[in-house]
């Protein structure tokens, strides 16, 4: 795009393989089904070309100059990913960290693709558990080929060698290669199928909040967000989409939208109409401009009371079981009986609502397509595009850039598709901005959930659980493979897996789609709904064994002492033990979800009319290595806010088919007001690093909802908090 | 032909008067720092400076800047307060995403041209119209304190 760019992140540029390099395949795809896949180190032939760098595998670039240069795999939408990443790979490599350079990966399902997804994805909060160990042996296999190029010349054993920095030193002699010296030499030296990883006590870039790769730019608006891409000629268009799923276009009138100035063209497809401008307040007067009449099709009847009125009447079957321990039945003594204890939890649809509102730029020629896009999915981008301009996927060039905003909205390639078939008829570059009107009424919705759970407690102990879980399969949808005999892993992860120690136990799956809405993955994808059924169902099990919630949670995790002791550093922290006045709570959720354990405790008052001031958010976490402690901390403080705004405010809901919700008017944002401190305490730790983009969101949604419980003593279970409950009961039961 | 005067240099836009700044600055300029989030001044992704006030560009029509400068992010590292604003962001890794900081940093820098040394309220009053979506609230608070500590 442009070249006005001077830190390592912003001089990405997405560059194109050259043709004619072969590839040794990587992934060993066996059946699908299973999670993981085989993974080894994608090699690139080496190359002898004189002029080439030293490029070992598809992450790691070397030029004469030493300069060094990263390849991401996974793309940057806040979460830290290029940094992480980064230091994984010069930690391995002993690169000089203030030298290296980074790039946007291109789509290549051979090099690039996520090991724990099995497609080219950023997502499931996994970069860091999917790509650890791959990227570190990158970086030592890369680390060694300089090593042995160095110890050849001088005539010695590798042994003898050290690196720092990006040099090879032999410390004997006071003799030094820079990397970039080596990069000829190195050239010729095959990389070791398994190379010697550092010892965690050997680390010196992991384990520390170096600052961020990507940050520089963005405070001074040189970032390049997809949106913001400019090639020259370019056209801007802007959508409007059938407002019922399924709807056509009946007619349009376009006569006063073609005599406006700025209007270029004017697109009628099928299910959408795009006006084309020179710039974006043009193509919005035209469409503005437009008389546009649809036909609703079979969609037009939809409304929130059938969506739910079907999840409600599902929910009651049971469900394919997901997991099933011990007797259930027996422990529980039948759903009905006396002593068993028993709740139903909903969660609703939600939008993702990133900052950068949807949006695609492409230039279609007969013979080839090229795309500049943010998205956490290149591979289906570049497939969409291909199969919306009928081109192979070969003549499809995708330009990746930074994402404003992911939380899962970007794992799917809609907009590439609507936006290439728009631009098939348009000559030259076309940019495809969606409004946030059309960005929030033609998302990809989280599921609506409905949980039901059944216990019975002895003792103070939960001797048996069940929990049903209700609503969309997305991985179905998006990774059918993945979908095996009725049970979604993802709508039962955090479930199925439940960390508390209960002897019998069935987790069951139930899948109900909705009428009139796709739905998909939104930050905590499935977590965000367990976890919020299970940590709200504890707690009211808490309450019936008149244990203090904390006490009564640790009390079912010895097995699980890292959540334990999640728990005990957020009592401390938190000052649990320490009073509140009336209509004040505190409420604590517990979690393993993306392999990182959090204990979080929410504090707030809940005033006479129902409305809730948040005083005080801390977490505590092991997510095992924290490969960068202050972006763990930062994702934390982040998705906290992320869940508190879900349940505060977060609905959205459908009338005659269409969305009724348009703007942060009606689909509320928290705002800086309302948010109070938030303290995150990461707890040190050797495990293998964990997922932690998704986790606050995960977290606060419970832990809000326990603090209000604590502070009313009403039991909410339904998200958004209904603030007219909270109103009616003044007192505590 | 409207002509502007942005961080500092004249620009000529052949624009209709009512087109909003903001697909001026972007669609017509090239200034490209400054962003669409939702069109209608609910999530400040789009302030600018006008005459030293911040005012959301989606929703002002490009014919009523008149004379009066127009200071955008690609330009706020030229005033006092912006540089140490961005200077605080960078010290506390304020940003995630970064879509919406470059209206958050122009709110922010507007807050400290006109309260050097702002208390929660006064942020709380000041920034309320500017939504993040990734949820950097917190440390916007204390970069904020930052930047007017080191005032």
């Amino acid at each position: 795009m442009s070249d006005r760019k001077d830190t390592p992140a912003s001089r990405a540029s997405t560059q194109v393989d050259k043709p004619g390099l072969s590839r040794r395949s990587f992934l060993e795809m066996s059946a699908a089904g299973a999670f993981l896949f085989g993974f080894c180190v994608p090699l690139r032939e080496t190359r002898a070309a004189a002029t080439a760098p030293f490029a070992p595998n598809a992450f790691i670039r070397i030029d004469r100059r030493g300069e060094v240069t990263l390849i991401m795999p996974q793309v940057e939408m806040g979460q830290g990913t290029y940094t992480s990443i980064s230091m994984i790979l010069a930690e391995e490599l002993d690169a000089d960290w203030s030298q290296l350079r980074v790039e946007h990966a291109p789509a290549d399902a051979k090099l690039y693709t996520n090991p724990d997804l099995s497609i080219q994805a950023t997502g499931n909060s996994n970069s860091i558990r999917a790509f650890w160990v791959p990227l570190r042996r990158a970086g030592a296999a890369t680390r060694a080929c300089l090593v042995e190029a160095a110890a050849r010349t001088w005539g010695i054993s590798a042994a003898e060698c050290r690196t720092e920095s990006g040099a090879v030193i032999h410390d004997r002699t006071g003799r030094k290669f820079s990397y970039g010296a080596l990069v000829d030499r190195a050239s010729g030296i095959a990389a070791p199928n398994d190379p010697v990883l550092k010892e965690a006590g050997m680390f010196r870039l992991i384990g520390r909040s170096l600052k961020r790769v990507d940050t520089p730019d963005k405070v001074n608006g040189k970032a390049t967000y997809g949106i913001d891409v400019l090639p020259p000629g370019l056209k801007v268009a802007t959508l409007a989409a059938s407002p019922v799923l399924g709807g056509t276009v009946a007619h349009v009138d376009d006569r006063r939208a073609r005599a406006m100035p700025g209007v270029r063209q004017i697109v009628v497809l099928d299910d959408l109409v795009a006006v084309v401008g020179d710039h974006m307040w043009a193509a919005k007067c035209g469409l503005d401009a437009l008389d546009i009449e649809w036909n609703d099709g079979p969609n037009a009847g939809v409304s929130s009371e059938l969506i739910w009125s079907r999840l409600r009447a599902a929910s009651i079957r049971q469900g394919a079981i997901a997991k099933d321990v011990g007797d259930v039945n027996k422990a529980l003594g039948g759903e009905t009986s006396s002593e068993v204890v028993t709740a139903v939890y909903e969660m609703p649809l939600l939008a993702h609502a990133c900052m950068e509102p949807l949006n695609c730029t492409l230039k279609i020629s007969p013979t080839s397509a090229e795309v500049w896009i943010g998205t956490q999915v290149m591979g289906r981008v570049r497939a969409a595009v291909a199969k919306a301009s009928d081109l192979p996927e070969s003549q499809v060039i995708v330009h990746n850039h930074l994402l404003g905003g992911g939380f899962g909205r970007r794992l799917e390639p809609d907009m590439a598709f609507s936006a290439a078939r728009i631009a098939k008829h348009v000559d030259g570059p076309v940019k495809v901005i969606w409004t946030r009107e059309e960005d929030i009424r033609h998302d990809i919705y989280r599921p609506a959930y409905r949980d039901i759970l059944w216990a019975r407690l002895q003792g103070g102990r939960i001797v048996g659980w069940k929990h049903r879980v209700s609503g969309s399969a997305v991985m179905a949808r998006f990774l059918p493979a993945f979908f095996q005999k009725g049970v979604d892993p993802d709508g039962v992860d955090s479930a199925q897996d439940i960390p508390y120690d209960i002897p019998n136990m069935r987790v069951e799956f139930n899948r109900e789609e909705p009428p009139g809405i796709i739905t998909g993955f939104w930050r905590g994808v499935g977590p965000n709904n367990n976890v919020f059924a299970i940590e709200s169902f504890i707690e009211e099990l808490a309450r019936q064994a008149g244990k203090d919630s904390i006490t009564f949670r640790r009390s079912h995790l010895d097995k699980t002492p890292r959540l334990q002791a999640a728990l005990d550093l957020v009592r401390e922290k938190s000052g649990w033990d320490t009073p509140l006045p009336a209509r004040c709570g505190r409420g604590v959720a517990a979690q393993i979800a993306f392999a990182s354990f959090i204990a979080t405790v929410v504090e707030c008052e809940v005033d006479e009319a129902g409305e809730i001031k948040i005083h005080r958010v801390t977490s505590a976490v092991d997510t095992g290595i924290a490969v960068n402690p202050d972006t763990v901390m930062a994702q934390l403080q982040g998705g906290l806010v992320f869940g508190l705004t879900a349940g505060l405010y977060g609905e959205i809901t459908l009338k005659n088919g269409r969305v009724e919700q348009s703007n942060f008017h009606d689909y509320r944002m928290l705002r800086i007001d309302q948010v109070p401190s938030i303290e995150v305490h990461v707890i040190k730790s050797g495990e293998a690093p964990g997922g932690i983009g998704e986790t606050g969101a995960t977290a606060s949604i419970p832990a809000l909802r326990n603090a209000i419980y604590a502070a009313t003593g009403v039991p909410l279970r339904r998200m958004p908090v209904d603030r007219a409950l909270l109103a009616t009961h003044r007192k505590p039961k | 032909m409207i002509a502007l005067t942005i961080n500092g240099e004249r620009r000529n836009a052949d624009v209709p008067p009512d087109m909003p700044l903001l697909w001026v600055l972007r669609d017509v300029l090239g200034l490209t720092g400054t962003k669409f989030g939702c069109g209608v001044a609910q999530c400040g992704a789009c302030t600018v400076h006008i005459a030293g006030t911040p005012v959301r560009s989606c929703v002002l029509s490009v014919g009523h800047v008149g004379e009066r400068a127009i200071t955008t992010i690609e330009g706020i590292a030229a005033t006092p307060n912006g540089s140490k604003v961005q200077k605080a962001w960078l010290d506390l890794e304020v940003v995630q995403c970064g879509y919406c900081q470059s209206g958050q940093i122009m709110s922010a820098s507007a807050l400290l041209d006109a309260i050097p040394h702002p208390d929660d309220a006064d942020i709380d009053a000041a920034m309320a119209g500017n939504i993040c979506r990734c949820g950097t609230y917190v440390r916007i608070r204390q970069a904020i304190k930052r930047a007017a500590a080191g005032a």
